[in-house]
Formats: C-alpha cells, structure tokens, sequence
C-alpha cells in the first residue's frame, strides 16, 4: 500500500515535470545558445575586424557584416613577419613532440599497466606527484642549459623539454589498464612475441583511441605554447605564437593586421577541432585530463 | 632480484616474478635467457625516457633554481657571487613582489570562482536531454582551440580603453566606460574574463562525465522521496561531484597561479613587462620573466621562481582541503 502511494507520488511529480517542461526546454536551450554565443563572439569579431580597416573601430556603431579586406590584409601579416616560416616551425615543434610523447607515453603506460618489475608502484607514484610541479618555474637553469649547448634560437630548444609529460603516462596508464587484457599479452607471450612485439601488436591497437585523443591534446598544447618559446627563441625563427606577438608590438597598433593574424593562426586549429571534434569531446570525458 | 633459491622458496611465492625458474633448470638456451632478460629489463626500457627527460628538464632546473637563488647572478655573466638568502630578504621588503601577488591570487579567485560555478550550471544544462548532444558539448568547447596570445590580442582590443567594443555597449546602454587597463581591479577583471572564457566550456564537460557518471536510481530515490528538481540538484548531484570539483579545482589552481599569456599581452604598451604603467596587472611569473630576462637578474628571479613554486604547493593543499569540506557540507549525512 505505501509502495503503490509512492509509485502515484512519483507519477504525479513526473507528469508536473512534463507540463513545466516546455517552458523548461525554451530556458535550457536558450541558455545553451546564449552560451555559444559568447564562445564564438571573440573569433567573430576578430575576422570582422580583419576583414575590413581599422578605421572601423573608431566608429560609434560598428558594422555587424565582413567587408572585403581580409585577403589584402592577410598579405600583409606575411609581409610584416616571417608567417609562412613560423607555421612550418610550429608544425614541426607541435609534429615532433606530439609523435614522442605518444610513443613514449604508451610505452610507460603499458609498463605500468601490464608488467611487473621492482619498483612500479613507487615509480608510477612519482608519475603521479610530478603532475603537480609547475615545471614552467624552472626556465631559467633550463635557457642557461640552452645557451651553454648554443641551441637559443634553435628549433630543437623547444623540442627537446617536451619530449614527454607525467599527464600522457598517467592517463595511459589508466586506460591501458582498463582495456588490454592480460589473457591476451600471455598468448602473444606464449606464441613467442619479444616485450616490444607485444607492445606493438597487442597494447598500441587496444589503446589507439586514447593515444589518438593525447595526441590531439599534445599538439594543441604545444601550438599554444608561449612562454618558453618567447625565453629560447628570437624573432629570425619563430614559432606562430611569437610571430603573433610580434605583430602586436610596436608604436602603433594596426588592429586589422593583427586581428588578421590571429584569425589566420587560429584557422588550422579551428580545421583539426572541426573535423576531429567529437573525439577530442570524448577523450576530455573520458579521462578528465586537463592541461 | 634475487631468484627464489630452496630457502625461501616456501616463503614468499606469491611475490615471485613472471618467469623465473624455481629450481634452477639445467640449462637454459640462449634464446630463453634473452627472454628472461627482456621480461626483466623491458619494463624498465620503456619508462625510462619519461623519468631521463622530466629529471633533466623538470626536477634538475627545479632544484637549480634554488641553488641559483642564493646567488647574485647576472645573466650574460659567468660569475656569480653567493649571497645566502639575501635574495628572500629583499623580496621580503619589495613592494613589487606583493603587488604582483595580490594580482595573481585577485586573477586566480576572480576566474577560478565563476569558472567553476558556470561550468556546474552548463553540466547541467548539458544533462538534459538535449537534441544532437555531441553537437552542444562541441560547442562549448570551442573557445578551447584559441590560443592564449590570439585571446589575449583579441580582449585587449575588445577592452580597449578608447574604441573598445565593451566600453562602446557600456556607453550605448548609458554605464559610464572603465579604463580597463589602468583600473586596477578592472583590468583584472577583464584577464579573468579571458581565462573564463577559454576554460569553463571544457570544466563544465569535465562536470558533465561526473553528472552521468551517478547512477540513476540515487535520483530515483530522491525523486520518490519528494525532492524537486533543485533539491535533487543540491542535495543528491553536487555532494557526489565532490571529487571532480576537488580535481578541476585543484588543477586550475597550479595553472591559474602562473598565469602569464593573458597578462603580458594585454599590456596597452606592446612587448612591455610592467603589467601596467603601475604594474597593477604584473602576475609572478610576469615579474619573474621581467627580472630574469629584462633585468638580468637570475638570482633574484631564481628567488621570485622559488617562492611561487611554494605557493602553488601550499594554495593547492589548502584548497584540496577547503573544496573537500565545502562540497561535503551540502548533504545532511556528511556525504558518505
């Protein structure tokens, strides 16, 4: 008898959800909208301004279309700075580091994941304490390191620190933990595979999905990197973030160039998050990894 | 290791390693004794060049940059003096130095606070049914692809003082405008709004993973029990979002305290270290970048490194354990 009031009590709350819900629905997508866009206003705005003078911003209402000066100013950012030299740099900082960190990460992750040796646990405790260390506070023994070796100013300055990070080892760790089974490294053992071949065969295929996701997220973050780069290199041999803060220096700043600049920077990150999106939103939820 | 010999062999088999041979086997051929040393030596192999790069370029630079704070230290120099803690002395008695934390810490509390209450509220909204729901959470995370020295040029012409688009609405809906740079707890202001605004869209999918990870029937039993959506929302959905709160939080607080990108850049002066013509937006890590690389100064700055790396470690602990007890104090059972 009390079940059955509750079950009516419940039903009753349902139905008054389903009569409130409409109104309900307006707010939760027009909440969500509200919210999208202001996520895309800045990028808006920035193509906006690019696309035409900067003239445009001194008016008291200023126009809300694109006017037809995006190319002619984009011209001009490749005149400005080294722009085509500093893409290619950053694709091959943003490439090599993202294609270590993976191998490496896979590497370690699998090692503490699936074998026993002396040591792991207190090995991969320190994995874990090292996400903690703001390793950005170490960059002046690091540029004094970098100008002993004279590699200021070189490519693989910016390189070489980001070789690997605890959060890539960390996080395959724990999904490789959850997906290669140990039935199947045994049988690979067992028909006679070396540690490598197993590796290869058996725990990067099952792991592709998560090392696909760290990979995105390391070349991201390694595109965006600012500060080191700014430490270790110099202006003959940028990478797109310092050529773009290169453009904003000066005694007078022309928005339309600049603005031209980030919008050209932003591009082919904005293609890799179109096309790769869904994944990239997966892998966030899946392993709470953050940078 | 030590393969196991007959006197211990009946005490400790669990611990025994993968293969190895309990009573010596006559002989083992090569090929097997290379199998032995890979199971033993591979794993070692493999996690080795996370530990060989993170202590060169992490731990090593680290403890340098202690050693180097007790030095008096020019940059193009190779001599350099020791000074003991006469570098924590005077950073002690520099105004410059407090002024710069105060900044950091009103950034830190002005973007991390909203940042993470927002993301709640949009988890939420995320978990609604929805229509196309890898569409929305695609959405959200796009402020995510811009980088921090686009964002930071992109705000600093939106706040800009004179032709800058929000003090242009802010006059259109008659506010009088804000000299967003000058201001200081303005100009503050508008650095948190970057940081927020890269960041709460992917939070708020971090939230979200936890939201659908609680199981139905808790929502059901609280459903049953009477309790509307907001009290299910308070009482049931928050306490058990206790541990991604205390992650997310945690987190943005080793970041958000060497924040560096967004102040530098949205310096009215281009190129300028100041953060500010008063210094009223320089964080740590701007003025530690400035006294290393604009002053020369690399004891001092070693010093400026040190003392925010302890900050961090500190601030970090101390919300670990406010965000736990905050969290926990929403239910009436303490959360277990």
């Amino acid at each position: 008898m009390t079940a059955l009031t509750a079950m009516s009590g419940a039903l009753r709350r349902r139905t008054v959800d389903a009569t409130g819900s409409r109104r309900a629905r307006f707010w939760v997508y027009g909440l969500l909208i509200a919210f999208l866009l202001g996520s895309a206003f800045p990028f808006y705005w920035s193509f906006l301004v690019a696309s035409r003078d900067s003239s445009m911003l001194t008016e008291q209402i200023p126009p809300l279309l694109p006017g037809g000066n995006f190319l002619s100013n984009a011209a001009r950012v490749f005149d400005s700075v080294p722009f085509w030299k500093s893409l290619g740099n950053s694709v091959i900082v943003a490439g090599t580091v993202t294609f270590t960190t993976v191998l490496f990460s896979t590497l370690a992750g699998f090692a503490f994941a699936k074998l026993r040796f002396r040591g792991r646990n207190t090995l991969f405790l320190i994995v874990v304490a090292t996400l903690a260390v703001p390793t950005q506070l170490g960059i002046i023994p690091l540029y004094m390191a970098m100008s002993e070796f004279g590699w200021t100013g070189e490519l693989q300055a910016v390189i070489v620190p980001n070789l690997v990070t605890a959060i890539g080892v960390f996080w395959m760790r724990q999904y490789t933990m959850q997906v290669v089974p140990y039935e199947l490294i045994e049988a690979a053992r067992v028909d006679g595979c070396s540690m490598i071949r197993v590796y290869w065969h058996v725990c990067l295929p099952a792991v592709r999905p998560a090392a696909a996701f760290l990979g995105m997220f390391t070349f991201m973050t390694s595109w965006n990197d600012f500060l080191w780069p700014l430490v270790v290199l110099n202006a003959e041999n940028p990478t797109v973030q310092l050529a773009l803060e290169r453009l904003q220096s000066g005694f007078y700043i022309d928005y339309s160039l600049v603005l031209a600049g980030t919008t050209l920077a932003t591009i082919p990150i904005l293609i890799v998050f179109v096309v790769l999106g869904r994944q990239i939103v997966a892998g966030i939820m899946q392993g709470a990894v953050k940078g | 290791m030590t393969s196991s010999v007959d006197t211990d062999a009946g005490r400790a088999p669990s611990r025994a390693a993968p293969a190895p041979p309990p009573a010596r086997p006559p002989r083992l051929t090569w090929r097997q004794r290379l199998s032995v040393a890979d199971v033993k030596f591979s794993p070692y192999l493999y996690v080795a060049p996370f530990f060989i790069v993170f202590g060169v370029v992490g731990l090593f630079p680290l403890l340098y940059t202690a050693y180097l704070s007790l030095f008096e230290r020019e940059l193009l120099d190779f001599e350099s003096t020791w000074v003991g803690f006469a570098n924590y002395a005077t950073l002690l008695g520099d105004a410059q130095f407090w002024n710069a934390l105060v900044n950091t810490i009103s950034i830190f509390l002005l973007s991390t606070v909203p940042q993470i209450i927002v993301a709640v509220a949009v988890a939420a909204l995320l978990n609604t049914h929805l229509r196309a729901p890898t569409g929305w959470r695609v959405g959200v995370l796009l402020p995510y692809v811009a980088s921090l020295v686009a964002l930071g040029i992109i705000f600093a012409n939106l706040f800009g003082p004179n032709y800058g688009l929000v003090n242009g609405v802010m006059e259109f809906l008659g506010f009088e405008p804000i000299d967003w740079q000058a201001n200081r707890f303005a100009s503050h202001v508008a650095i948190a709004v970057m940081v927020n605004w890269r960041w709460t869209g992917y939070n708020a999918l971090i939230v979200l993973a936890a939201m659908k990870a609680i199981p139905k029937d808790v929502h059901e039993a609280a459903m049953i029990d009477g309790a509307g959506a907001m009290r299910r929302f308070f009482s049931v959905t928050l306490p058990l979002l206790r541990p991604t709160l205390i992650f997310v939080v945690v987190t943005s607080t080793i970041g958000g305290l060497q924040i560096f990108t967004e102040p530098k850049l949205f310096d009215a002066m281009p190129g300028s270290n100041n953060g500010g013509s008063s210094n009223q937006f320089q964080t740590i890590t701007l003025y530690m970048y400035q006294t290393a690389f604009g002053n020369h100064d690399l004891g001092y700055a070693s010093a400026i490194a040190w003392v925010l790396f302890l900050i961090i470690i500190v601030i970090a602990l101390v919300n670990f354990l406010l965000t736990r007890r905050l969290a926990s104090s929403g239910t009436e059972d303490g959360g277990r």
